[in-house]
């Protein structure tokens, strides 16, 4: 992008550091809830930087990883249905579920296909008539919309073999479980800047009233999170909870209505599960009455035993940030980025696969 | 996973746009961006849509800003 170099600048970045050691006095534990952001902390060197004052610590930000037990075995289930072809978004077919992955599926057969976009699991479906094309749709409330805009045109195309399976997750209803479950001791969000490009910051208005928590909403390179982390450190020395936005270059209060319309137009909240979370009301996405021609599950016999998660993973504290990866027995021992365990050393945004990669 | 790039508008084409970023060309939709990007504007791409606009006068203002703090005591 144009003024790339400006968003990496070394000079204005330790200007930031040292301003950020200078004006932080009392001891700070923040959240950030994006895996874009944690990769970016971690392959920048940001936590190194930081006084001892600043603590950072990664939540439930990655959809790979909040992705439940159970949904991965409802998609293996599917995958072994004959004349079906499975599509979905890079990380999820290396996930385990109780017994099986989608990778491993495909290793057996299975027609498991990795895509960029919904759009193109739509063309697969219009070139591949004699299959059941089934998108595994997971992400946050900033791929949410693109899945609905392929529903739409599914709909308006006429699709008869384009289904899509929902494990939408969205943040907000996440982030209250967490504050709610009194195991966070928490002075600040880093919200995430895509999430927050759709839904604006509305939600987190809430939360800052409600929990007396600052929030600031953050771009990607390492000046936007310093000044971030600058932002939260002034608002909390000074007593004050008030949601800012750092990431101004590509978002706003109000967020995105036409996609938000788009996806209202075509999904409705429901209960959804999380990894390590449980089952959170209103935290999922349900396709409305209109659209259940697409929905896998109105099709498909998705009945799985109650999920068996490895009894030594840890990814459900981590995803709470109430352990590191550090604390997890399994971490670079029997877990591994070349034989994870759990979704949070998969997905290359996830936190254990992060403290590998960084040698953490 | 929101991971989202800003690029180039190159051509657009009804509801389809050619877009690109550092000689890496792709084909995004414009189904979700409002208001609707021209050729030569910056827009933030997630899983093959636009998803925004990016504020060229957002962007300078927050460039201006940093340009002024490394002049001065923050």
């Amino acid at each position: 992008m144009k003024h790339l170099s400006e968003y990496r600048d070394k000079e204005l970045a330790q200007k930031l550091i040292a301003a950020i050691r200078d004006q932080s006095k009392r001891p700070i534990r923040l959240m950030e809830v994006c895996g874009t952001h944690t990769v970016s902390i971690f392959r920048h060197g940001i936590r190194q930087v930081l006084p001892p004052t600043i603590q950072l610590i990664s939540g439930p930000g990655c959809p790979v990883c909040v992705t439940a037990t159970e949904e991965i075995d409802r998609a293996v289930k599917l995958a072994r249905n004959p004349g079906v072809m499975i599509t979905t978004f890079g990380d999820l077919v290396r996930v385990p579920g109780s017994q099986s992955s989608l990778q491993m599926e495909r290793a057996s057969g299975a027609d498991v296909r990795m895509v960029y976009s919904t759009f193109d699991a739509l063309k697969l479906a219009r070139e591949n008539q004699n299959k059941k094309v089934i998108f595994l749709a997971i992400g946050f409330e900033t791929t949410a919309p693109t899945i609905a805009a392929a529903v739409l045109e599914a709909k308006l195309l006429g699709l008869e073999n384009y289904f899509i399976l929902s494990a939408h997750k969205l943040l907000p209803p996440a982030l209250e479980v967490l504050l709610n479950s009194g195991d966070l001791n928490l002075q600040g969000f880093i919200y995430p800047g895509h999430v927050t490009t759709i839904i604006g910051t509305g939600a987190y208005e809430q939360v800052a009233e409600k929990y007396h928590l600052p929030g600031v909403v953050c771009g990607f390179e390492p000046v936007d999170i310093l000044e971030t982390i600058l932002m939260l450190v002034r608002q909390i020395e000074q007593g004050q909870a008030k949601v800012e936005i750092q990431y101004k270059r590509g978002s706003s209060a109000i967020g995105n209505p036409k996609a938000l319309n788009v996806l209202n137009r075509v999904f409705v909240p429901c209960d959804a599960p999380w990894r390590g979370l449980g089952t959170i009301p209103d935290s999922g996405l349900a396709l409305r009455p209109e659209f259940r021609a697409f929905a896998a599950e109105d099709h498909f016999d998705l009945q799985v035993p109650p999920a068996q998660d490895h009894p030594g993973c840890a990814c459900g504290e981590v995803l709470r940030g109430i352990k590191t990866p550090l604390q997890c027995l399994l971490f670079r021992t029997a877990c591994r980025p070349d034989s994870p365990i759990g979704p949070c050393m998969v997905s290359t945004e996830g936190t254990c696969a992060a403290y590998f990669k960084y040698n953490e | 996973m929101c991971l989202a790039v800003p690029m180039e508008v190159k051509k657009i084409t009804d509801n389809w746009a050619v877009v690109e970023y550092e000689g890496t060309r792709r084909e995004v939709r414009l189904d979700l961006v409002d208001p609707k990007p021209e050729v030569g504007d910056y827009v933030i791409i997630h899983a093959g849509f636009a998803l925004h606009r990016i504020d060229e006068e957002e962007a300078k203002e927050n460039l201006k800003y940093w340009k002024e703090i490394l002049n001065k005591d923050i």
